[in-house]
């Protein structure tokens, strides 16, 4: 049994349907990539998993740590563990970045507000800070200004993958992360994602795109098509991809049907 | 030998006639409003007689004059049935040491934050009617500032005083204006002299005490030329069955080139009609800034105003208004500009939940000549369900073509992004609706000393709690 387990998920938006029953396995350790193209369900699969309440389930499961992961309030699916960096993060305005990762850092360790033992100390939360931006190459201002307000394109990236460096989650899922990146911020980023691979760690990177993939190396790409997943296989599915695009898929009348790659 | 029978009321008065006062009032008005109450309430306080007549033309106006009825629902309030001057203790106390210890135990109760003892320079608390605790750092004395309570300046600076009374809001102004103006008591007096920047803000605390029992604190502040000063008044009240009235004027003169700051937080219980008439006249390059943050009360009715009086002169109103279940927050601010090379900013922020409603009533009036004069209006307004309610009511006149104007108003929402964005992060939805309703205010609480920010930041806690259970 994998640690992370999609089992036949379907799912509707404003009742249509987008995912089709899909099925995968994360363990911790692996990074698997989610490909497709636009309007195959990628975004839908990513906020599914996190509990967007646009997003509907009509059948199937997520298995995480022995508890149905679509039947948790999202901060509880945080709580155990499981971490959404967002292709479009929101702003919040008045509320500075260091007082959000704060609160979040607060509510991963129970801190309620009540017993202080919880909550984690400046000294202890400013050192974890420091030394997580300097890898992402951000300075000290960033932890004073609002939440993703008048951030450009790569300091919103960046800011996501230092929400998950520091929140420490056992399933990261990085939604079009490389999406409206510069070269340099797509490798500060995918080095703070490498520095966090190891054992304790799973990652769903999703994007469109291989560019990512050539800085964060996944064990596992699987291909997204109308809502199912037509392709699965090591690194190389990524470079055929690369070659060939999306197009064998795209636009058959047939079902598409899962091919292991060669 | 015929003995006449000795009548003792001094000694077994109580167990004879069940006579019982917990409240401790030295003298207790009867409820209701007539030319005698106000005669009595002068009496009492040993007013010269021109405060008198004062009070008692105030009187005349307030039984002439009609309710107003532009704006909240003020139909509930019986001026018969409140009582309109208390006294609780005789004396002031001189220093912390003086002050009764039934009342100290009441400022622990409401939280009077620590800051208070740190750098407070001097303290005008008021319990109930009349100003209980007041000092006066030796520092401010020096520098010829003057911080007492308004009665005490009445018969301390009687020139001053009266040369400034009733000037910037005659008792025909409005009709609760007239009242406060015969039923006045307490309240703070600031004069600040020239060129003298008090550092540290002056800070005062209100509450109401007892039930049906109005508070008509008076203050008046004046800034002479080239001087600062940032006045800080927060109010706490504890929860009462019947309706209760707080009817405060307060009066400031604003001279040549002097800033005066004015931030209220008050948060009275939700049975409270505050209704309040704020004024200042500001003078040649002359500042003044309103910072007023409304959360409590059943009904508010408040528009900070700014008088600008000659050129170079500036008025900022910031203002928050936070309306729950049962509360109507009518509040805004107006800039009048009388005079060329003026300008005014008002921010209005607002938030309304459980059914609760607000409203941005505010007046831009620019006469005739006043050229080159700026005002800009921004009003935003969050809505926290269904049920709530935001409207805006901005009036403006302009009779004067070389000016710029402008106004931006915006409802909102806590949209199903943000909260999903803060939930992702393992927050939960109540505290995610919290950060973004402190975010909201945000730009108004870091106006704020930080001990009132966190004040603010709790209080908006506890009402968005509320909210949720």
């Amino acid at each position: 049994m994998a640690d992370f387990e999609i089992r036949d998920l379907r799912v509707t938006v404003e009742g249509r349907e987008i995912l089709k029953g899909i099925s995968l396995d994360v363990n911790k350790g692996e990074v698997h990539a989610v490909m497709g193209p636009n309007g195959s369900g990628k975004s839908t699969l990513s906020h599914t998993l996190m509990g967007h309440p646009n997003y509907t389930v009509t059948s199937g499961e997520v298995i995480f740590k022995g508890k149905n992961l679509l039947a948790l309030p999202t901060e509880q699916r945080a709580k155990l563990g499981v971490f959404l960096a967002l292709q479009y993060p929101v702003v919040v305005p008045g509320i500075s970045m260091s007082n959000f990762l704060r609160t979040a850092i607060n509510a991963k360790r129970g801190y309620d507000g009540k017993d202080k033992s919880k909550a984690i100390s400046p000294k202890e939360f400013l050192a974890l800070l420091k030394n997580e931006m300097s890898v992402l190459r951000m300075d000290d201002s960033f932890l004073s200004r609002y939440v993703n307000e008048g951030f450009s394109g790569g300091e919103k990236k960046r800011a996501e993958i230092l929400q998950m460096a520091v929140l420490k989650p056992e399933i990261a899922i990085l939604d079009e992360t490389d999406s409206g990146l510069d070269i340099d911020s797509i490798k500060f980023v995918s080095n703070a994602v490498n520095r966090m691979r190891g054992p304790e760690l799973g990652v769903l990177i999703i994007t469109h795109y291989t560019r990512i993939l050539q800085f964060i190396k996944p064990d596992r790409v699987h291909v997204l098509v109308d809502g199912q997943f037509v392709l699965s296989g090591g690194p190389e599915v990524a470079d055929r991809l690369e070659a060939k695009g999306y197009s064998e898929w795209v636009g058959k009348k047939e079902p598409a049907v899962i091919q292991e790659a060669r | 030998m015929a003995v006449s029978p000795k009548i003792d009321v001094g000694d077994n008065y109580k167990e004879q006639y069940g006579f019982f006062d917990p409240e401790k009032y030295v003298f207790k008005a009867k409820r209701g409003l007539s030319a005698d109450v106000v005669k009595e309430i002068s009496w009492m306080k040993n007013e010269p007689e021109w405060m008198t007549k004062f009070r008692l033309r105030a009187l005349q106006i307030f039984e002439k004059k009609e309710m107003p009825t532009w704006g909240a629902d003020l139909s509930k309030i019986d001026f018969q049935n409140i009582y309109y001057y208390l006294k609780s203790t005789e004396k002031q106390g001189k220093t912390w040491e003086d002050v009764p210890a039934d009342i100290k135990r009441t400022f622990d109760r409401l939280g009077v934050p620590q800051a208070e003892r740190k750098f407070l320079a001097g303290v005008a608390a008021q319990y109930e009617s009349e100003v209980v605790y007041h000092s006066l750092h030796k520092e401010l004395a020096a520098k010829g500032v003057i911080f007492v309570d308004t009665d005490s300046a009445l018969k301390q600076y009687p020139d001053l005083f009266k040369q400034y009374f009733g000037t910037i809001i005659p008792p025909a102004d409005n009709k609760l204006a007239a009242l406060n103006s015969a039923v006045w008591s307490g309240g703070s007096f600031i004069y600040v002299p020239k060129g003298v920047k008090v550092e540290i803000p002056l800070q005062a605390y209100f509450r109401i005490n007892a039930e049906n029992m109005g508070q008509f604190e008076r203050t008046l502040i004046i800034c002479d030329e080239d001087s600062f000063v940032h006045y800080i008044e927060g109010c706490t009240a504890p929860i009462y069955t019947t309706d209760s009235l707080h009817s405060a004027v307060v009066e400031i003169v604003v001279k040549r080139g002097a800033r005066c700051r004015y931030t209220t937080v008050q948060n009275w219980s939700t049975n409270v009609f505050n209704l309040v008439t704020k004024r200042a006249a500001a003078y040649g390059d002359a500042t003044m800034e309103w910072v007023d943050g409304n959360l409590g009360s059943q009904i508010t009715m408040k528009y900070p105003s700014i008088y600008l009086m000659e050129p170079g002169a500036k008025g900022d109103v910031l203002s928050v208004a936070f309306a729950g279940k049962g509360q109507h927050q009518d509040a805004g601010g107006k800039a009048v500009h009388v005079a060329p090379n003026t300008s005014s900013n008002i921010v209005s922020k607002s938030i309304s939940k459980a059914g609760g409603r607000t409203s941005y009533r505010g007046l831009i009036k620019i006469y005739p000549g006043a050229k080159n004069s700026k005002s800009f209006v921004r009003c935003d307004a969050l809505l926290l369900d269904e049920q709530s309610r935001s409207d805006t009511y901005p009036t403006t006149e302009v009779d004067e073509e070389q000016v710029k104007i402008g106004h931006e108003a915006t409802v909102s929402k806590v949209s199903d992004e943000q909260l999903f964005y803060l939930q992702s992060r393992g927050i939960t939805r109540a505290e995610a609706e919290t950060m973004i309703v402190n975010g909201f205010i945000e730009p108004f609480t870091k106006e704020l000393p930080i001990e009132y920010a966190v004040e603010l930041n709790r209080l908006i806690q506890l009402e968005m709690i509320g909210s949720v259970g």
